[in-house]
């Protein structure tokens, strides 16, 4: 059995069938081949999958791709714009935030929604946000300072 | 601008922050297949019967195997690449692992069928109507227990579940009586509990036969392409390695268990000619738990002797090594190689003796995880130096100092010969921790601990000064110790005629950052811009041949290899300048990008010499067109880092929470060619070090269940459980390679750990306890505090 979805992904609307228990994960992952959004477990534990429904960070593999049906999504194929990196991109890159690049787009997911609600976070507030997700190779030290980064960066434009 | 020693921002950022980094699942190639393993649910059964019948008809399913048609077809199991023998002689145990069991499985999670099916889903769907019966045998996972009379045997061939028996060290008659003479012993007993290296990225293979031209390609997840091309095509599959390509591309983070050579690579490889598709298989994070190799896991018993002024006298450990059900491709090495040769430490310890015993458990198996034994002797070392400073009532700092290994430079001074078959290269110990000691404010802060406690608060401090092993070589040395295989690297630098570079090294980057270092060096050396230099790496099709990365070997051997090629293009370079500028080769100096005549302004530069090079209009007679060279790098000894380590930590009387308050790092890792690279090494390395000591371990019930196979149940650091870090470095060169580098991979795992335990045994003073095990949790605590 199928199911028609329809969802705004990236400023893009698709309209797509599929099975009912395809998470929204594998949705974009597997049906619009948007794979900068990883998939790191099967317990909702890791953020590697964190996307922005509606603005707001969503662990993507919590949801069926039909639970998402009429909203929108942004993954971190959507973050820069006009050719220009999101400043949590810059951040990242300008603080060494990042290693094996697998935990990133989540980091930088989670990180957005932080500072869409509080824009200028301190340390420890950073630290609580990100906690819902792992990074193995960084120690999360310069991650944190990416944030910051963005945050002075977008606090200043 | 020099590039050497520069925090360069990483090149390879911009896919990863972009979300154009391409992992192998990211990859999808046309008619292709999905595989989802049938595993053992037991740790130790008989295998009565599988029946594949009713999975066969579901939609979707194209094929399915099991272990009696791998038995058939006469497929090999994965072979382990490192051999230690028992103290007679004997070859160690060495077991068959064969891709998929036919009669016996010997540890959750072992392999017994694959489904091959159009979806992913589909084949999850099969897999779970392959009906397999077990009979059901008990089973053993500690590997003290495992050694004891009538325990289960994992393998019927290897009584008491020995594979190796095996010692180092001086003789142990006189490390005895110099452990009975000493006036102070200090004894551990204690655990390195058993921990997942749990890299984000799960583990993830797609095998692709073409008929075509009958060649295989195999992307797999892999810290090292092309070994697990000669593993899989010369041991496993007996098929031609010309004819099979591996590729690596991006890699989310390894930490060693994506070194080895596993049975899903070699069987999405071999399935995939059998049914003409592609076949793409991914773990799912609970099978990521029981598959991937597990890290540490040692019983031991360590003694440290002292004289009356503090000196150390004698070590004596007995371990016994988890090594799990089966040989993974580097197992037998860790323990024995990479822990035994460690035991000297920082320290003058005159008499050392080790005895171990190699176990075959029914656990997952264990290998390489960052640090791979050099953690285990560590922890071992510094548990035994804090605690003995306690027990002494001495000050831990000033007994290390009065134990130090006078500094060294390995140049106009020796390298230091230990008690346990390494030489160390070059080292100043007393510098790092003085250096350590004076981040940290000591004497203030044993002055705000005294205070905090009379406010009933506990504060501790806990000390760890280390010395690790990396870039192990020479290849005969290795291949003298067991090792299957060489331990070089290979580089190969190719000038373009537009002067552009690219370089095709065997080392891999998961996250290491070699696209940056490594052209740091290349062009610094030549002189051009950064961005003339691209660093090519994780395809055996480009890339002539590597080891890999593991071992924090990258830079210290890959690196020279690729200095080695750097150094053969400048000479021929010399040779087409020197023609072009009429004058003969050694009047010539290379800087700044071109050739000048000593003296003169007369120069040429690199473009114009490599264009010439390729267009040898006018050119020197006797030399060949182009500017290519490859070389290889065996490297003359092991490079020694070392560093000091300090942590502070606060607990929580009431709930037992260990809060780490401060953390510094002080490590000497040669010289460095990207310090903020260098740093998010040891800041990484770091956190993985506490989640060994505060958080990180496998619980396995007796039946052999891994009780914490999921990331809701196995405690990583997260973001909030960790402060920022303090890190600084002190330089003291490898004067055995050409760029004077050590390795920074694996130093801040190594330190990491005992500084944290010993932190909060030493804010556990009052309460008058000298050990908890790992990891040391709040229950724990609360349990010691309450006197439980
Ligand atoms: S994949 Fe979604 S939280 Fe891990
Ligand atoms: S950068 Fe590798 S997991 Fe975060």
């Amino acid at each position: 059995m199928q199911v028609e979805v329809s969802l705004t992904v990236n400023g893009k609307l698709y309209k797509q069938n599929v099975e009912p228990r395809m998470l929204l994960v594998q949705f974009l992952r597997d049906e619009l081949r948007l794979t900068g959004t990883h998939i790191g477990c099967d317990t909702s534990s890791c953020g590697a999958c964190t996307v922005l429904l509606d603005g707001k960070a969503l662990k993507s593999c919590t949801m069926l791709a039909v639970q998402a049906n009429g909203k929108s999504v942004k993954t971190i194929e959507g973050m820069a714009e006009n050719g220009a990196l999101h400043p949590l991109q810059e951040g990242f890159h300008q603080e060494h935030g990042l290693q094996c690049g697998f935990c990133t787009p989540g980091m930088i997911m989670t990180a957005a929604d932080l500072l869409s609600h509080n824009p200028s976070p301190n340390e420890h507030e950073i630290r609580e946000a990100l906690e819902g997700n792992f990074c193995r190779c960084t120690g999360y030290h310069n991650i944190v300072k990416s944030v910051q980064y963005a945050a002075n960066k977008m606090q200043a434009s | 601008m020099t590039l050497i020693g520069t925090s360069v921002k990483r090149v390879e950022d911009k896919r990863f922050i972009t979300g154009k980094g391409r992992y192998t699942d990211d990859i999808v190639l046309p008619q292709m297949t999905f595989a989802y393993f049938v595993r053992s649910p037991y740790a130790h059964a008989n295998i009565k019967s599988v029946d594949i019948s009713s999975a066969s008809e579901m939609d979707g399913v194209v094929k399915i195997y099991t272990g009696k048609d791998i038995a058939e077809s006469g497929i090999n199991g994965v072979p382990c690449g490192w051999q230690v023998d028992f103290k007679n002689g004997d070859t160690m145990k060495e077991p068959p692992h064969p891709l998929l069991v036919a009669d016996k499985v010997r540890h959750a999670g072992d392999a017994v069928a694959v489904v091959i099916a159009e979806t992913y889903a589909q084949a999850k769907d099969a897999a779970e109507s392959v009906m397999v019966d077990y009979e059901v045998l008990p089973a053993v996972v500690n590997a003290k227990a495992a050694t004891q009379e009538g325990a289960p045997l994992v393998h019927e061939d290897a009584p008491n579940n020995l594979c190796f028996d095996w010692e180092l060290g001086n003789p142990k008659a006189e490390v005895d009586a110099a452990i009975e003479g000493s006036h102070h012993v200090t004894t551990l007993d204690f655990i390195n509990q058993r921990v997942i290296p749990n890299a984000i990225e799960p583990r993830s293979a797609i095998g692709h036969f073409e008929g075509h031209n009958d060649r295989y390609t195999l992307y797999t997840t892999s810290q090292n392409p092309h070994l697990t091309r000669l593993l899989m095509c010369a041991f496993v599959l007996g098929i031609p390695e010309h004819k099979v390509r591996v590729v690596s591309p991006d890699v989310g983070g390894g930490f060693g268990s994506k070194i080895f050579h596993y049975i899903e690579e070699a069987l999405v490889t071999w399935a995939s000619k059998q049914i003409g598709r592609p076949i793409k298989w991914t773990a799912e994070r609970s099978e990521s738990f029981v598959t991937d190799a597990h890290g540490r896991d040692h019983v031991t018993k360590a003694e440290m002797g002292f004289d009356k002024d503090g000196k150390i006298t004698a070590l004596r450990v007995k371990t016994y090594a988890n090594l799990g059900a089966y040989l993974s491709t580097f197992a037998p090495a860790v323990p024995t190689w990479l822990h035994g040769t460690l035991l000297q430490g920082l320290y003058t310890t005159p008499l050392i003796h080790i005895d171990l015993e190699a176990v075959f458990t029914h656990t997952t198996a264990v290998d390489a995880y960052r640090g791979a034994g050099r953690p285990e002797a560590t922890y071992l070392l510094e548990r035994l130096l804090d605690t003995a400073a306690l027990e002494m009532g001495t000050d831990p700092a000033e007994l290390r100092l009065k134990n130090f290994i006078q500094p060294f430079d390995g140049v106009t001074q020796e390298g230091y010969q230990t008690q346990v078959a390494l030489q160390y290269d070059s080292g100043n110990y007393h510098e790092v921790l003085h250096k350590a000691l004076k981040m940290v404010g000591y004497e203030d802060f044993r002055a705000e601990q005294k205070a905090a406690r009379e406010n009933g608060k506990l504060l501790g401090i806990g000390f760890s000064t280390y010395i690790e092993a990396c870039g192990i070589a020479p290849s005969a040395v290795v291949g003298s110790l067991g090792a299957r295989a060489g331990l070089y690297e290979s580089a190969q630098v190719r000038v373009q005629p537009t002067g552009k570079v690219s370089v095709f090294t065997g080392a891999h980057s998961h996250g290491q950052g070699h696209e940056t270092t490594f052209a740091q060096v290349v062009a610094d050396k030549f002189g051009i811009p950064l961005e003339d230099v691209e660093i090519v790496h994780g395809d055996s099709e480009s890339v002539a041949f590597g080891m890999g990365t593991y071992g924090s070997r990258s830079l210290a051997v890959g690196g020279s290899a690729i200095v080695k090629s750097i150094e053969k293009v400048l000479e021929k370079g010399a040779k087409i300048a020197a023609h072009k500028l009429e004058c003969s080769a050694e009047d010539l100096e290379y800087a700044g990008g071109k050739w000048t005549v000593k003296g003169t302004d007369k120069s040429i530069s690199f473009g114009d010499i490599s264009l010439t090079a390729y267009v040898p209009h006018d050119y020197p007679t006797g030399v060949e067109p182009g500017l290519d060279f490859s070389s290889f790098y065996d490297p003359t000894n092991f490079t020694y880092p070392f560093g000091a380590h300090i942590a502070i930590v606060e607990v929580d009387k009431d709930t037992g929470k260990v809060t780490l308050k401060r953390f510094i790092a002080v490590d000497d890792v040669g010289n460095v060619i990207n310090p903020m690279i260098v740093d998010g090494q040891i800041h990484g390395g770091v956190a993985q070090g506490i989640g060994q000591a505060l958080f990180e371990g496998t619980i396995y019930d007796e039946s052999g269940q891994l009780l914490n196979a999921s990331y809701m149940d196995y405690v990583m650091p997260r973001a909030d459980d960790l402060p920022n870090f303090e890190v600084d470095r002190t330089v003291t060169p490898c004067p055995h390679n050409p760029l004077g580098v050590k390795g920074a991979g694996e130093a801040g795992c190594i330190g990491a750990t005992p500084a944290v335990v010993n932190a909060v045994m030493d804010a556990l003073t009052p309460y008058g306890i000298h050990d908890i095990e790992m990891p040391v949790t709040s229950q724990k605590v609360w349990n010691v505090i309450n006197g439980n």
